[in-house]
Formats: structure tokens, sequence, C-alpha cells
């Protein structure tokens, strides 16, 4: 059986060696400037995220999803079934090699983009850090979850609509829904974040304002209270919020001094000093990088086995090709 | 003589219609069977609850003892060419046959070989662009090679030019005679099988019509004419098939174990076509078989 996925998985695995055998060819031709940030050189960095978002959506919708419902459309499941292999042992092969392979092709081309990318990473440069949620999904194990994922969706979506192009379709959007809602809705408690308290020094404040629309600044309640802005420097970590308070604790900082108002800088520090203000900072530190690359990983590869069971037990229920 | 095909109170529903319903069944072992029934009878469904490919929604259907599909080793011992004889367009009649070595352990490799090569089959060509009596052939090979004890043959013919129909069964009839497999071949012809099975099945609405050895069945019955007379005065162990009246005669084809002695009568043997035809007409009721008749496994 194993010989037999091959054969019938080779076609795929050809094309993943061309496409990542070019993708290799360009990355090494580029890499003596893969630092540089302009032009041409930032074009391919945002490229790389672009490719490794694409990968297991690609993967999903022309290896997974037609993996099973063209055999299925076409009806050579009668002729596959009908030799002497049984069902879970046939899909347990095609589905096992075909998220081998998959995995493979999403792991070499993260590796490649992933070590290309790292001078401009570090430059943390347009907030691509490697823990904003963008640039995470893009680097190092990430990419090898979503595309193992990706591809049993794709075998299970198949199986349920048992048609190939609607399968494609489905699989394409179920997919995309996923990789919007999980940086979302998901990633952010995968961990429980860092929560600090520290006195708001004035030197970080960039700006203040009352509030109305457009008042500068992160974490002021709008209305006609003080609302800042303020410098929040934890390199590398991803902040979900900043926030201010009064010694008590109260967020309600009462109106903006007269002296932000009109008056002089100074006297606004001085004035905004008086109040002994706190910044509160939720975060996850730049250090739990590989914690949250490996619980997603994790999270995705865990996903693609139920999603392998399920269709385990879909093709051994009664008739799961349907009335034919 | 154990039963290739056993089945009791064996139904198959698709929501709320019944394709297959009722239906017992014990083809004895060595036989070539032929299952007749006009299209839409469910002679697919029977074929495909035998194959495994289906399971039943009533009753029990065992093939060869065991439940269809049961493990590696029943899959093994049934051979089956499906409808339309699928295969894989882009995948190479060598391919094919490498299939076969890869998935099954009684694959016997010189048979597929011969067999491809008497019928001019080029092992580089995808069998997409095979015709369909050749991709027909090359199905028939790949079950073949399996040794099964049982094949089952899902309307082979049906999409083959009369002199490609007679060649697919010609080679058939000499695989069965050289590795003693039982056959069960479907039509909805009974002209194509007529020649070649020796068992029959009619399946007629989802049920079972008659089922029995075709030499039994042909001295079973007769057809009887003469002057017009009610089929209700026949004597008992003379059940009424088909009748058909004029105003002066009046004929009939009867299902009887006995000679037939009435001198009013012109008894003559019955065709095969005409019995299958007589059991394949729904409006003809079919008395409840007597069990002196019936198919004994």
């Amino acid at each position: 059986m194993i010989r037999l996925s091959w054969l019938q998985f080779r076609a795929q695995t050809v094309t993943a060696a061309a496409a990542l055998a070019a993708a290799a060819v360009i990355l090494a031709a580029t890499s003596a400037h893969r630092g540089v940030n302009a032009g041409f050189y930032h074009w391919l960095y945002m490229a790389g995220i672009v490719a490794l978002y694409l990968t297991p959506a690609l993967i999903g919708t022309f290896w997974g999803a037609p993996l099973i419902s063209r055999e299925l459309e076409a009806g050579t499941y009668r002729l596959a079934w009908t030799q002497s292999v049984t069902r879970t042992r046939w899909l347990a092969v095609k589905l096992g090699l075909g998220c081998l392979v998959s995995m493979t092709t999403a792991g070499l081309l993260s590796l490649m983009i992933t070590w290309w990318s790292s001078p401009l990473d570090q430059l943390d440069q347009f907030n691509n850090y490697r823990l904003s949620p963008l640039t995470f999904g893009a680097r190092d194990l990430t990419p090898i979850g979503y595309a193992a994922f990706a591809f049993a969706l794709g075998v299970t979506i198949g199986l349920l609509i048992r048609r190939a192009v609607p399968a494609i379709a489905v699989t394409l959007a179920v997919f995309a829904a996923v990789q919007v809602a999980v940086p979302l809705e998901v990633r952010p408690y995968l961990i429980p974040p860092v929560r600090t308290v520290s006195p708001l020094s004035t030197s970080n404040i960039t700006g203040t304002g009352d509030g109305g629309p457009g008042a500068p600044g992160v974490g002021g309640q709008p209305g006609p209270n003080l609302a800042l802005g303020a410098k929040v420097d934890i390199p590398g970590a991803w902040v979900y919020s900043v926030q201010f308070t009064l010694p008590d604790g109260s967020t309600d900082l009462g109106p903006e001094p007269q002296a932000c108002r009109s008056g002089s800088g100074n006297a606004c520090n001085t004035a905004l000093a008086r109040l002994h203000l706190r910044q509160v900072v939720t975060y996850q530190p730049a250090s739990r990088y590989w914690a949250f690359q490996c619980a997603e990983t994790g999270l995705y590869l865990l996903f693609a086995l139920l999603l392998a069971g399920f269709c385990t037990w879909r093709v051994n229920r009664p008739d799961p090709a349907g009335r034919r | 003589m154990s039963a290739v095909i056993e089945a009791s109170g064996l139904g198959k529903a698709y929501g709320r219609t019944w394709a297959l319903r009722d239906c017992a069944l014990a083809v004895p072992e060595g036989h070539v069977v032929g299952l007749v029934g006009p299209n839409g009878a469910g002679k697919t469904t029977l074929l495909q609850l035998a194959a495994g490919l289906l399971a039943p929604t009533r009753g029990t259907i065992t093939v060869l003892g065991e439940r269809p599909a049961a493990g590696p080793a029943q899959l093994a011992r049934v051979g089956f060419v499906a409808q339309d004889t699928p295969v894989y367009t882009r995948m190479t009649v060598a391919d094919h046959l490498r299939l076969g070595a890869w998935l099954n352990p009684g694959w016997d490799d010189s048979l597929a070989r011969r067999r491809t090569g008497q019928l001019g089959l080029d092992p580089k060509q995808r069998a997409g662009s095979l015709s369909g009596g050749q991709r027909a052939q090359l199905a028939l090979t790949l079950a073949l090679a399996k040794r099964p004890g049982l094949l089952l043959l899902d309307e082979p013919v049906a999409s083959l030019d009369p002199l490609a129909r007679r060649e697919f069964l010609r080679m058939l009839m000499e695989a069965v005679a050289e590795y003693g497999t039982s056959v069960v071949l479907s039509s909805h012809l009974v002209a194509d099988l007529e020649r070649v099975c020796d068992y029959l099945i009619v399946l007629v609405a989802s049920q079972i019509r008659v089922a029995g050895e075709v030499s039994d069945l042909l001295a079973a019955h007769r057809r009887l004419s003469g002057p017009r007379r009610d089929p209700a005065t026949l004597p008992a162990g003379q059940d009424v098939i088909e009748e058909s009246h004029t105003d002066k005669q009046t004929s009939l084809l009867v299902r009887t174990s006995e000679p037939v002695h009435d001198p009013a009568w012109a008894v003559t043997p019955v065709s095969l076509e005409d019995l299958v035809i007589a059991y394949m007409n729904p409006a003809n009721q079919i008395p409840p078989r007597r069990p002196q008749l019936g198919v004994v496994s």
C-alpha cells in the first residue's frame, strides 16, 4: 500500500521538490543582502511570509481535498477497496504519506525562509518581531503544524463532500477562517500573559490628551478624561495592552491637568508626575517564543490527528461513498 | 456443497427508498451465476453488498463464509469488477498490474502478464486512453490475478460492442475453466448471459423473483397451449407464472415438478429467455415457491 500511495503521490512530491529547489536558489542568490531592509529585499522578506502562509493553504486544497474525493467521484474507490487491503490501512497510508510530504515541504520552506529573514527579524522594524501575530506563523515550526492540519482538513472535507472541486473550495474557506481565528482568538490564551505594574516615568510619555476623538496614545479611556500615550520598551515582546492607573488602581485618571492644555511641556510633566501614575503592561515576553511555537504547532498537529481519526471512523461507516 | 453467497432478510435502503429488500439467497459454489433484472432493480446494490462496498440496512450477508470485507483475508478471496470498470486514468497498464501485485498477497503475476500480452495491452499506455473493452479487460485481469474464490462482475459487458462482449465472455469462461472460480455476473439482458451462466437469479423491483440452476429451472417450467381455459382450474402443483389469452386460445407458462398429462394442452419446453422475461414482467404475480422447488444449498 505504501508503494501504491507513493506512486499516486509522486507527482505532488516532485512538484514540491521543484518548488523548494526554486525557493532555495532565489534565497541563496539573494542571501548576501538578506539584512537589507529596502526595495527588492524588503519585498522578498514580505514575500517569504506570504509564501509560508500560502503553502499550507495550497497543500490542503490541492493535495488534501482531492485525495479521497477524487476516488469517490471517479468511482476508483470500488477498485481500491476491493483489493486485499482494509479501508483503514488504505486511508492510514494515504493520509500518513501525504501528511509526511506536506510537513516536510512546509518545514523545509520554513527553515530556508526563517534563516533568510533572521537579520531583518532582529531589526524589529515594521513590528515584525518574531512573536508578532503575522511573523509568528511564518517562522520555524508553525508552518509544519499548519501543513499537517490543512492536509488532514482537506482530506476530511473531501471525504464528507465526495466531490473534488467543491471540496477544494470549502477547504480553502475553512482553512483561511482558521488561520484568521487562531492568532486572534486562540493564540493569546495558549499561555497566560505576564502583567507588570511599574511607576510611569514622565520621560516615557509620548503624548497627552483629553481622550476625545483623535486622542493620542494607547490606554486612555475615551471621554473627557486624561488620555496618555507612553513608550513601552520590552524588546520583542507581544504586548496585549497598556493601561494607566492611579496609585489606588483606579483607571479613571480624572480630567487632564490644565497645565497640559496650555503652557509648556515641563509644566505638564510636573503636573503629571504629581499624579504618581502607574503603567500596567500585559504582554508575552520574547523568551516565550519557543514555548508558543511548540504549543501552537502541537495544537495544529493534535487537530490533524483528530481529523485523521474522524476520517478512519467515517471510511469504516456503512456507505462512505454514498449512493452510486 | 457450501454457499459462496448466503443472504437472509437482506435489505438495503437509501433514505426511505429500498434498493433491495427481503433478499434470501444461497448461491452454491462452482457456478457461473447470472444476475438478471431490469435497470434499477438492485443488481448493483446486491453485488456491492457482496463486495463489502455497501453495508446492509437489514438482514445479513456472508460471502465465502465471512462478512464481506471483514478483513484482508476475506477481501483477498473475492474479486470485484465494478460497473463501468473504474481504473486510475493517469496510471499506466503496468502501474495497475503493480497495484495488484502490491495490494494482493495471492497475486498471480504470470497470469496477469500472460493476459495483458494476449490482449495486446501496451504496458506503458495510460489506462485513461484505453477503449471501453480494453479497460474492462484490464479490470478483469486485475480481479482474476488476485486468484479469488469468487468473482463478482457488475454489468461487465454493458458498455462493450458485440464483438468485445463476446471476447470478454470467452476470456472469462476460459479463466473460470482454468481456475475453477465461482462467478456472479449481472446484466439487464439475459441474452448476454445465456451462453455462459448455469445458475440464474432474477431480480425485479428490489426483490428476488427466482433463483436456481438453469437446468433445474428449465426442467421445472413448461409452456402449455390449448383451448381457452381458466388457469384456476389447473391441478395443484402447476403454478402459473404467465398467462395470455385470445378468444379461443390460452397460453400458460407454468412451474411444475410433475409431467403434464392433460391431453388438452400442447406442452413445450421453455427457453431461458422466455423464462426470464416471464419472471421479469412486473405484471406477473409469482406464486410462492414450493419446498421441493426451492433452491437447495
